[in-house]
């Protein structure tokens, strides 16, 4: 399987910021793939040495292939980008603006223009200025959604859409998926990429902490137990993969690590189990675990 | 309801003045530091009253003087010879201080959107308005008051000394107004600042038409002008402080209007009502987008400075009549290398003006590329297939080209007029458009300047405009006020050769610098990170 980006060893400093530390990160060729981080954590300034508007202090970036910053044009002709912050030209309408930038990238697909636009309900007939931040948002999508790119890269692209125009988006991205496109997709909205993603990386302080599959990250949480003995419980606290436990009488409380599940609970059953009730890991606390953990 | 309508206020100017606090300070000291270096130099220069009455004959005969500066009315003080040479000027730069501050705390604030943010705290309807007003009015106070404590302190009377110091001072009271209206109109500001800088030339210009012919000209067109009744102050003269008034009930009137407009509209938007646009577009390339956003300016520009061509030019025939009206003259003309060679004098200092008011074109023009990139729509465009090299060529294009185009308009203005009042036009309109365009490699190596800032320092693009008003106040001030040499050589306009002994020489290596910069500007912008 082939990389349509490959980053290792990326650092970028701002002043006395470091904005990226030793980045790795690896987009595998038509996958949608999900990129997450607290704000400021690196992602939009990766995301602009991907695409040729920063330039990296050290390591190295490859694109489709090609290197980011030398190879400019030729790459940005097989790519379309959706930033986070959509600002128009205030006196051209959404319509021009999205021909524009299809014309600049080569060309856009006309019947698909249509289509976008119908379904994401948008008048192209207004000038930039009077749109809200969603309309601004989905200009920028129609304008990429309908270039014949191979790779798509998508900065919080739905962070100002109602939750319909959310599904809409959605539909558009599996369509996507499906005609073999590879999709960065920069998001905080956990429904989105738990729907969408086929992997995701996780960065933090401009480092990578976390990549894989959303059932490799599941692995790597704690689920949380809850149960009644027979007797006192006894052997836990000693146990590996045991936290926070928290024991009454016969009943505990607690969280173990998913790989250390099946020795715990050959503990408890040599107790012997009244009641259990266990909850598997939210994604939610997946991504708060390592947001915290960076402050 | 007036009681809550200003809530807030204060905290709004203390926060422009945070704002502002490099930018004010940059204006105040700049402006009264030029009146205390002109009073310097003059008072070394015309010590006597015979060299002062020598001057005051000359300055009032030569027609490229009353129209630039107007007349000098009085030269028995060194103050009536400040009032002359740096009066109008004055008055312009605080008007062109006044509007600008005036936009960026009103309509540019509202069109980013931060206006919203503030009025939905604890502030009256009328308060941002009112804070802009009171910053630029205030400031334009100050520096005419500290104007007059300079002059006070060169030991000159100090009812002319305040007389000079207010009626400059008025001209910035009444571009506030102006620009408070103004930014009521459009949703735009840099829309805003277009109406009310153009007013600003236009007032200029009525002012110039009705001095640059004298005593035989039409005098009664500088009454229509708020520059004009800073002449009619007469300050070290009569000291007609009443005049002041027609400027505080033009700006009382003018104020008063903006703030009905703001109880009458929404906010974020404009009195000119916005339309639906085309559902698709038909550009699809850098330079389109550039003409897009540039050709209001570039055709706004070419018809500014072809009137200021036409009014200049319908001016120069009455510099001949002015002496044959005036036998006295006679022989200072003749002394000057008569009649004609004064005419081509007139047209080598308007040339040399419209030279220096194209550059500003050329710079706005220029730091388009800065405004695009901070708003960030840059970005959405370098992330196509278009190359650093074109984006900046697109706008680029505009100063280079544009300029000239502007200086064209300017240059066929003046030849069309003079040459069918003259009746030769064959002759007159290409040696007019040649000594406009002439100005063309100093305004490139301003425009250079502008690009190279932007390439290579960008957080500084903002000082191109310093280098434009040093470059301004070096040409027009320098030479009379016998600045050395090597300071007026830093202003590329001084090189320019002037009509009617034009040469190729300087014009070639003033366009040889400008290349150098530009080419800096070019190669900074391709090694540089995008500002994010």
């Amino acid at each position: 399987m082939t990389s349509a980006i490959s980053v290792s060893g990326l650092v970028k400093t701002f002043g006395p910021t470091r904005a990226l530390d030793d980045l790795n990160l690896d987009v595998r060729t038509g996958e949608v793939h999900g990129f997450l981080g607290p704000n400021g954590s690196g992602k939009s300034t990766t995301i602009r040495i991907l695409l040729g508007l920063l330039r990296a202090d050290s390591g190295t970036a490859r694109l489709l292939g090609g290197d980011p910053w030398k190879d400019t044009a030729s790459l940005h002709r097989r790519l379309a980008y959706v930033p986070g912050d959509v600002n128009l030209w205030p006196n051209l309408t959404g319509g021009e603006v999205i021909d524009l930038l299809g014309r600049l990238r080569g060309g856009l697909n006309s019947q698909r223009r249509e289509q976008l636009l119908e379904r994401f309900e948008l008048d192209p007939r207004k000038k930039g200025r009077t749109y809200s931040k969603g309309n601004r948002q989905k200009v920028a999508l129609v304008a990429a959604l309908s270039s014949d790119v191979e790779l798509l890269i998508l900065d919080e692209p739905t962070s100002g859409l109602d939750p319909l125009m959310e599904a809409v988006f959605q539909d558009c991205i599996n369509d996507e998926r499906q005609r073999g496109r590879t999709v960065l997709l920069s998001s905080h909205i956990l429904a989105e990429v738990e729907a969408l993603c086929d992997r995701v990386s996780i960065i933090r302080n401009g480092h990578i902490v976390e990549t894989g599959t959303l059932s490799d990250l599941r692995h790597l949480t704690r689920t949380s137990i809850s149960a009644e003995l027979a007797g006192p419980p006894n052997g836990l606290t000693s146990m590996a993969g045991v936290h926070d436990l928290a024991a009454e009488g016969n009943r505990v409380r607690f969280e173990v690590d998913s790989d250390k599940l099946d020795p715990v609970l050959k503990q408890l059953v040599s107790t012997g189990v009244r009641t259990l009730t266990s909850q598997p890991p939210t994604l939610e606390e997946l991504f708060l675990r390592h947001y915290e953990d960076a402050k | 309801m007036i009681g809550t309508a200003f809530i807030g206020t204060w905290h709004l100017i203390r926060l422009a003045l945070r704002r502002d606090r490099i930018l004010l300070p940059v204006w105040v000291l700049f402006l009264v530091g030029v009146t205390y270096s002109t009073t310097t130099a003059l008072e070394e220069l015309y010590g006597t009253a015979e060299s002062r009455a020598l001057l005051g004959v000359t300055a009032n005969a030569n027609s490229a003087f009353l129209a630039m500066l107007g007349p000098l009315h009085d030269w028995s003080s060194l103050g009536g010879l400040v009032v002359w040479r740096w009066g109008v000027f004055a008055g312009l730069f605080i008007a062109i201080m006044a509007l600008l501050v005036v936009t960026r705390h009103t309509r540019a604030e509202e069109e980013a959107g931060r206006t919203e943010l503030i009025s939905a705290t604890v502030v009256g309807r009328h308060a941002p308005l009112a804070a802009a007003v009171i910053v630029a009015g205030g400031t334009s106070l100050l520096i005419g008051v500290l104007q007059a404590v300079v002059l006070i302190g060169k030991g000159l009377d100090a009812s002319g000394s305040f007389a000079f110091g207010l009626s400059t001072a008025s001209v910035g009271l009444v571009f506030t107004g102006v620009s408070a209206f103004t930014a009521q109109l459009s949703e735009n500001s840099r829309v805003s600042n277009a109406i009310a800088g153009g007013f600003l030339g236009v007032t200029y210009l009525f002012r110039a038409a009705g001095d640059a012919a004298g005593e035989s000209g039409p005098q009664w067109l500088t009454w229509f002008s708020p520059i004009g009744w800073t002449e009619h102050v007469r300050a070290f003269g009569d000291n007609r402080f009443w005049v002041l008034g027609i400027s505080l009930a033009a700006f009382a009137v003018l104020t008063g209007v903006s703030a009905y407009v703001v109880t009458r509209r929404d906010v974020g938007l404009g009195m000119l009502a916005t339309r639906l646009g085309p559902a698709e577009g038909r550009i699809g390339t850098p330079f389109g987008l550039a003409w897009r956003l540039q050709k209001g300016s570039l055709i706004g520009w070419s018809l500014a400075l072809f009137v200021v061509g036409v009014i200049y030019g319908s001016v120069a025939q009455a510099v001949g009549q002015m002496v044959q009206d005036n036998p006295a003259l006679g022989q200072i003309v003749q002394q000057i290398g008569g009649a004609d060679a004064m005419v081509d004098a007139f047209f080598a200092t308007i040339t040399q003006l419209l030279g220096l008011i194209s550059s500003i074109y050329l710079v706005q023009a220029v730091l388009r590329l800065r405004s695009e990139e901070t708003a960030f729509r840059a970005e959405p465009l370098l992330a196509t297939p278009v190359s650093r090299w074109g984006w900046v060529a697109s706008h680029a294009a505009f100063a280079l080209v544009g300029g000239a185009i502007v200086l064209a308009a300017a240059g066929l203005g003046l030849g069309l007029v003079h040459g069918l009042r003259t009746g030769d036009l064959g002759t007159v309109l290409p040696q007019m458009l040649g000594a406009a365009l002439a100005q063309l490699p100093a305004a490139w190596v301003i425009a250079g300047v502008a690009l190279a800032l932007f390439g290579l320092f960008p957080q500084l693009t903002g000082v191109s405009w310093a280098v434009v008003s040093v470059s301004l106040v070096i040409t027009l001030l320098g030479p009379a006020l016998q600045l050395d040499q090597w300071v007026l050589d830093v202003a590329p306009f001084t090189h320019v050769p002037k009509y009617p002994d034009i040469t190729a020489g300087p014009l070639l290596w003033l366009t040889g610098v400008a290349v150098v910069l530009l080419a800096a500007g070019f190669a900074g912008f391709r090694r540089r990170d995008l500002t994010t």
